[in-house]
């Protein structure tokens, strides 16, 4: 059998692409390097699009990379049920692309903020969560300075009822998001956005002091081998 | 609107030219004239300016940094000493490693963000032009009083400018300093340092050589930035209004520079470079002269393909610009169609703006008239030198003779530990450094607040060997001490940066250093520069570390108001084995605790003078570099040998600071008895060439037969374990009070 094949997606300003491709490689599937620039998905299994400040974050974070060849491939693929994940700049990214509803916003504290985030685990059940328990409590890394994460009062209130927020921090919110989300999901529960990045803890001798990132890449491992 | 030709030179021989209102004396203006047996064009004259200002020639500097060859011990991984862009060293299975630091003091006074920016995109781009991937960044910084008015106002844009550009170009900043003192109020210092990989047989060098290739513009356009910055803000001081000077400062795009990084690392990898160059200070003046002097000798450059974003811009505007982002290389005439290629994919703008020759004379033309026909080198590197006087400052004795003996020491060692926690210069700096991404490329292996920074070198570029390898970086600079002795200062500057850098477990291996100073017209300045080089490039003979680089950055004045002396210093140290790095401070309870080193009675200049009595005067702590080797040598083999579970150095603040935060590192207290008589002594003596390390109790005695081998003093001190610190008869504080304490002190003033 050919490993999982997940395709890591780079914007000119793309930062975390190496990290992506590397916790890909560590949960044993083949990174397959995506360019902005080109209409071909190259048949992956899944797609991760990392942070970074995709085309400078002019305009709005993730605003114009929106608008880039490989995405007129990858929405529509996304909306036939393909596993995407985008973390930070890539949560900015997906809701741009409306295939996850609501906005990133600057920092309710106006700052960049780089920490290690105790994060709770709300929703087990999508393609990148299924190896962590519902409730389960995780430390991943945040670094951003437009993460604050709204919408309106009817999405919040379906987002809440359909139990499509996936994460929520915990121990004090970094960017003032409402209700604390820190990640939410797709309806089918294939696409997934969140602003921690589970890329900077998954070695124990490098990035944050946990590992507990390993499970996004766990997760889709398995879900793609039992296709 | 007329062009100031060469022609035109000739003809009009008597034109006064505005050489003062350029930073040019007398007499440069005079050898300009002499060398090119005419008047310069305005274009020559831009050139010669900013070419032979302080801050591009180092004119001041020049004969002392000699020493820093002349005395450099030796190496055998010195590849590139100092006079290239930046130094690089031999670091092992077939990598080698350049790192710099450099000053961007005077337009971060005037825009703090964009001064501060443009000070971290300017270091990254001397790196690349090296052949090197940017690895990491990290900065020193200097600011006033920490709670007088502008330092808020400098502080937050300063650390916003690094926060903003530094992230954006996606490199993890895994370290540096912070400290406040009143004479940084009107001079902040904003030093920044980059450290880069690349493999050994690649180093690239800023040399344009070969006849008819081609020389490439590329990166951003070029617009006003910074008109004039390298001669006027670099040179003058600040006794005007600010605002006269604010558009002289450079804006800078990191997005740019991100493309820029990616985009270079490609050519490189295609091998379609000759030779390349940054262009920083003094802009395409600089990178023209500096390449064709050290190339073929000869270049002709028509200025009118300069790619613009001002249309407006005079050629002698264009040659002074200072706009960032931007490079220049030369490339042979087969491999141009193969390098616009990589350009275009990047979305970098290219340009072919000439050719080298073997003519000897750099010669540029606009509208189709020669406007400069100058021989390069007398730019580039004939600028002059001046032997400038020095003493000792008038009041240096009686500083010295007013020592800390004389103050009232404390009956309340509980409070004095929590008051100086609590300080600014002692207290968390992670207000500064949670604005910071430490983690992005997934190879930091320690970052803030450890001693030093670390990565593991990983995935550097396609195709490259992988290797278990680390680098470990850190700055450290007292001016109080240097202050009080700028000889033993600068010595303590690189001790420290050398110790941290050693109880991580890596072995030091090279410096880079930038001397802040004030203005070397005045006698006692030059003088602490004098002494300050001397007793640093003494300081590395002894070390066994050569300097590679670095910079020096004169005027840091207002009026006749001169900073303390304040060289910083960089040292990068290569572990084995980065696995088998150790932890910042107490990583397990249970574990033995020891000091290695010996403690004397030393306050000069320390944390407690300053902050308890507002006292600066005696003379700073010995350095003793002996020791400090000795010391070294203890922490690289013990980590090697898996000896140590923690470590931390003592510094500013001495032993009880060292313990506080190493009970703060992982929330793991500890209980100790002092090696002294004197607690007061024991805990808040700034004595060098100390650490703290915690080992598992079956590994003391190897630890102590290890240090009794290098003649390292070694003490017991205690255990770690427990919720709080517990010093024996003194005092017993909560680990929660301690970080609170530690962490809430910069918030409460920057909110």
């Amino acid at each position: 059998m050919s490993a999982a094949r997940v395709g890591v997606v780079t914007f000119p300003g793309t930062l975390d692409d190496q990290d992506a491709a590397r916790a890909v490689r560590l949960a044993g599937a083949e990174a397959v390097p995506l360019w902005h620039a080109e209409r071909d998905l190259k048949g992956v299994d899944a797609v991760f699009l990392p942070g970074g400040f995709s085309y400078g974050d002019y305009l709005r974070c993730g605003a114009i990379s929106r608008f880039a060849p490989l995405m007129e491939e990858l929405v529509p693929a996304a909306r036939d049920g393909l596993p995407v994940l985008g973390t930070c700049n890539g949560f900015q990214i997906l809701c741009e692309a409306h295939l996850l509803p609501g906005a990133l916003t600057r920092n309710q504290g106006l700052h960049y903020v780089c920490r290690d985030q105790r994060v709770q685990v709300v929703n087990a059940d999508t393609a990148w969560t299924a190896e962590y328990e519902t409730g389960q409590e995780i430390v991943l890394p945040v670094k951003h300075g437009e993460g604050r994460y709204v919408a309106d009062a009817r999405t919040l209130e379906a987002l809440e009822s359909e139990g499509r927020v996936v994460f929520r921090y915990l121990g004090g919110n970094p960017n003032g998001s409402l209700n604390d989300i820190a990640g939410i999901t797709s309806e089918a529960g294939n696409v997934v956005g969140l602003m921690p990045h589970p890329e900077h803890a998954v070695e124990e001798l490098t990035g944050a002091p946990s590992v507990d990132g390993r499970g996004f890449f766990t997760s889709i491992l398995k879900k793609l081998v039992n296709a | 609107m007329t062009v100031d030709s060469v022609k035109l030179a000739l003809e009009t021989p008597d034109e006064r030219q505005p050489f003062a209102e350029l930073g040019m004396k007398d007499d440069e203006y005079q050898r300009v004239r002499e060398i090119l047996g005419r008047r310069p064009t305005s274009s020559e004259l831009a050139i010669y300016s900013v070419m032979w200002s302080e801050h591009c020639s180092y004119k001041s500097s020049k004969v002392h940094l000699r020493q820093f060859g002349t005395k450099a011990p030796k190496s055998e991984a010195l590849l590139v000493g100092m006079g290239e862009n930046a130094g690089v060293v031999d670091i092992g299975d077939g990598w080698a490693a350049t790192f710099k630091i450099e000053s961007h003091n005077h337009p971060s006074y005037v825009e703090p963000h964009q001064g501060a920016a443009t000070g971290v995109g300017g270091i990254v781009r001397d790196i690349m032009s090296m052949g090197a991937r940017p690895i990491a960044v990290m900065d020193a910084l200097r600011f006033g009083g920490a709670t007088q008015p502008d330092t808020r106002r400098v502080l937050p844009g300063v650390v916003e400018g690094i926060s903003h550009y530094g992230n954006c170009l996606g490199l993890p900043n895994i370290g540096g300093e912070v400290a406040f003192d009143p004479c940084y109020i009107g001079n902040p210092l904003v030093n920044a340092l980059c450290v880069g990989l690349l493999r050994k047989d690649q180093i690239k060098l800023a040399t344009a050589p070969g006849p008819g290739n081609k020389v490439v513009l590329f990166g951003a356009r070029t617009g006003a930035d910074g008109i004039g910055g390298a001669s006027v803000l670099a040179s003058a001081t600040f006794e005007d209004e600010s605002q006269a000077k604010r558009p002289a400062v450079q804006v800078g795009d990191p997005f740019m520079e991100k493309l820029l990084i990616e985009c270079c690392l490609e050519l490189y990898q295609a091998d379609v470079v000759v030779g390349i160059q940054d262009l920083g200070a003094a802009g395409v003046s600089c990178a023209t002269t500096e390449l064709a002097a050290k190339g073929t000798g000869g270049m002709s450059v028509d200025l009118n393909l300069v790619p613009l974003r001002d249309p407006t811009l005079r050629p002698e505007e264009i040659l002074m610009s200072e706009s960032q982002e931007r490079m220049m290389a030369v490339v042979t005439p087969g491999d141009i169609a193969a390098f616009m290629a990589i350009c275009e994919k990047w979305d970098v703008p290219a340009t072919v703006i000439g050719e080298v020759t073997d003519t000897g004379r750099l010669v540029m033309t606009w509208d189709g008239e020669t406007i400069v026909d100058i021989p390069p080198g007398t730019a580039a590197d004939d600028g002059p030198v001046y032997e400038r006087p020095f003493h000792e400052p008038a009041g240096q004795a009686a500083l010295n003779g007013d020592g800390p003996e004389r103050l009232p020491r404390p009956s309340d060692l509980r409070e004095t530990l929590l008051t100086l926690l609590g300080s600014p210069n002692l207290a968390s700096k992670e207000w500064v450094t949670s604005q910071y991404d430490r983690y992005v490329r997934g190879n930091t292996v320690l970052a803030q607040p450890a001693d030093a920074g670390m990565v593991r070198i990983s995935e550097v570029m396609p195709g490259a060997e992988e290797t278990t390898r680390g680098i470990a970086l850190s700055t450290d600079g007292n001016g109080r001490y240097a202050k009080l002795d700028p000889y033993a200062g600068a010595q303590l500057a690189l001790a420290e940066a050398y110790r941290n850098v050693a109880v991580t477990g890596a072995t030091p291996l090279a410096v880079t250093n930038c001397l802040n100073f004030g203005s070397p017209e005045d006698p006692e300045v030059m003088w602490q520069f004098a002494e300050a080089t001397r007793g640093l490039a003494d300081a590395c003979q002894i070390l066994g570390v050569p300097v590679t680089g670095g910079n020096v950055s004169f005027y840091n004045q207002t009026g006749s108001d001169a900073i303390h002396p304040t060289p910083v210093v960089g040292v990068l140290g290569v572990i084995d084995d980065v696995a088998k790095r150790v932890r910042s401070g107490f990583t397990a309870p249970g574990l033995r605790v020891a000091l290695l080193g010996e403690t004397h009675e030393e306050f000069g200049g320390s944390e407690w003078a300053h902050v308890v009595h507002g006292h600066l005067g005696g003379l700073p702590p010995q350095a003793d570099l002996i020791a400090e080797r000795g010391l070294a040598a203890v922490l690289s083999a013990a980590a090697a040998e898996g000896l140590i579970e923690g470590s931390h150095d003592l510094s500013d603040g001495g032993l009880a600071i060292a313990l506080a935060e190493s009970c703060i590192a992982q929330g793991v207290g500890a209980s100790v008895s002092l090696p002294t008589e004197d607690a007061f002594v024991g805990l808040f003596s700034e004595s060098a060439s100390r650490a703290l390390v915690c080992v598992r109790p079956e590994a003391f005695d190897a630890l102590a037969e290890l240090c009794g081998r290098f003649d390292v003093p070694c003490y017991g001190l205690g255990t770690t374990g427990g919720t709080s610190l517990a010093v024996e008869d003194v005092f017993e504080i909560p680990v929660g009070d301690l970080r609170d304490v530690h962490t809430g002190a910069l918030p409460a003033i920057f909110g």
